[in-house]
């Protein structure tokens, strides 16, 4: 018998090849949101040293947050917060035994999902209405 | 470790194309083809089958092709009726048993690929030395203390029901190699299938080892690498749910510490 060396396995596809579904997506989402609050809170955090500095800091981070973009870094970060918050939940929920039925579970995503952002939309809807 | 790539060589090329029948109501097969002999990359082979002269699952159709069109293509089957577990693939982006899965069910192009993240052993198999080592992992069978019973280990009816849901696993991988966890840490993290089977037996009222079982498991990976994504309840061809059984074994560490 002649010898022959087999061929190293190549490993099957996966991430390429595997369905993309709202459940599995809602899970990257909320590891995804989970690290952007750490951004996030560096921003308070900025917030809070420039009040305790000076006036002019303080200026200077209120200028930022003021300005469209800063609006839009804040948008994005107060839905990051809601969205990984309703995650907690859900995930709370399955850390009980509960909601493990598809259905639910489906459910459970979508609602996450839309409730974020119409939470998240709320939110500014009143800090606009309530600013001077 | 977390790969979104696949390996060199691993990435796969385009295949060849089998000719069409002439007639019929032709559907599209693509499917994973990897051969150890000729040293080449993986590819997908695209085959053509008249529907009219096809059974209505996929393995049916793998059947067909290889029976008429292509004899060198490679898949594990056996019982043809979802209760052995051999034909366990990835089919239309999920994983599935290609017996129990209606071609009718799937829009355009038949996608068949092996089940995902394991080495390639040919075609559509692939090797599952550490899927069933994990199963042993867990000390599937009955440990007790107690002198064994001149008869049987008895058990009532309510405590038989608690396994319903549990013992149908019939261990055909479709749940661990769909979990993304299990790709990235499937060397430390035990997976779903090996997760219920765990539970399976912690739950079993005639079984006297639970604490030692729970300890085996109390560890960052074998257990708590799941992280509740839900691809395998998806997945189960059984129904069953993965998840729920691990969810229940967080529940009793929780427990017994209290």
């Amino acid at each position: 018998m002649s010898e022959t060396k087999p061929a190293a396995r190549p490993l099957s596809p996966h991430l390429q090849i595997y369905r993309p579904m709202l459940t599995m997506m809602m899970s990257i989402l909320h590891r995804i949101t989970g690290a952007a609050l750490y951004a996030g809170i560096l921003l308070l955090i900025w917030w809070l040293v420039a009040a305790a500095r000076s006036d002019t800091a303080f200026d200077t981070a209120q200028a930022f947050f003021g300005h469209w973009f800063g609006r839009i870094v804040l948008f994005g970060f107060s839905w990051a917060l809601i969205h990984h918050a309703l995650g907690g939940l859900r995930h709370l929920l399955w850390d009980t035994g509960r909601g493990f039925d598809l259905k639910t579970v489906e459910w459970l995503a979508r609602a996450n999902l839309i409730g974020a952002i119409a939470l998240t939309i709320l939110l500014w809807v009143i800090g606009y209405g309530v600013m001077p | 470790m977390v790969a979104l790539t696949l390996p060199k060589n691993s990435r796969i090329q385009p295949g060849k194309t089998w000719p069409a029948p002439d007639s019929g109501d032709i559907r599209e097969f693509r499917i994973y083809r990897w051969n150890p002999d000729d040293g080449a990359n993986p590819r997908i082979d695209t085959y053509q089958i008249d529907m009219r002269k096809c059974g209505p699952m996929v393995l049916d159709a793998l059947i067909k092709i290889k029976n008429e069109i292509d004899p060198t293509l490679t898949f594990r089957r056996s019982c043809r009726e979802g209760v052995c577990g051999s034909c366990s693939m990835n089919i239309d982006g999920t994983n599935t048993l290609a017996c129990v899965k209606h071609i009718e069910e799937i829009k355009g192009p038949v996608k068949i690929y092996p089940l995902p993240h394991l080495p390639v052993i040919k075609d559509l198999v692939p090797d599952l030395t550490q899927f069933y080592a994990q199963h042993r992992e867990i000390e599937p069978w009955l440990k007790t203390d107690t002198p064994e019973p001149q008869a049987e280990w008895r058990q009532s009816h309510e405590d038989r029901a608690r396994l319903d849901g549990l013992y149908e696993c019939i261990l055909c991988a479709c749940c661990s190699t769909s979990c993304p966890s299990y790709w990235w840490n499937g060397d430390r993290y035990l997976g779903p299938a090996a997760l219920l089977q765990a539970y399976r037996w912690l739950i079993d009222s005639r079984d006297e080892k639970t604490g030692d079982r729970l300890d085996n498991l109390e560890d960052p990976f074998r257990l708590y690498r799941c992280h509740t994504i839900m691809n395998c309840a998806k997945a189960c061809p059984k129904g069953l749910s993965p998840a729920r059984a691990i969810a229940e074994i967080k529940k009793l560490m929780v427990e017994r510490r209290l």
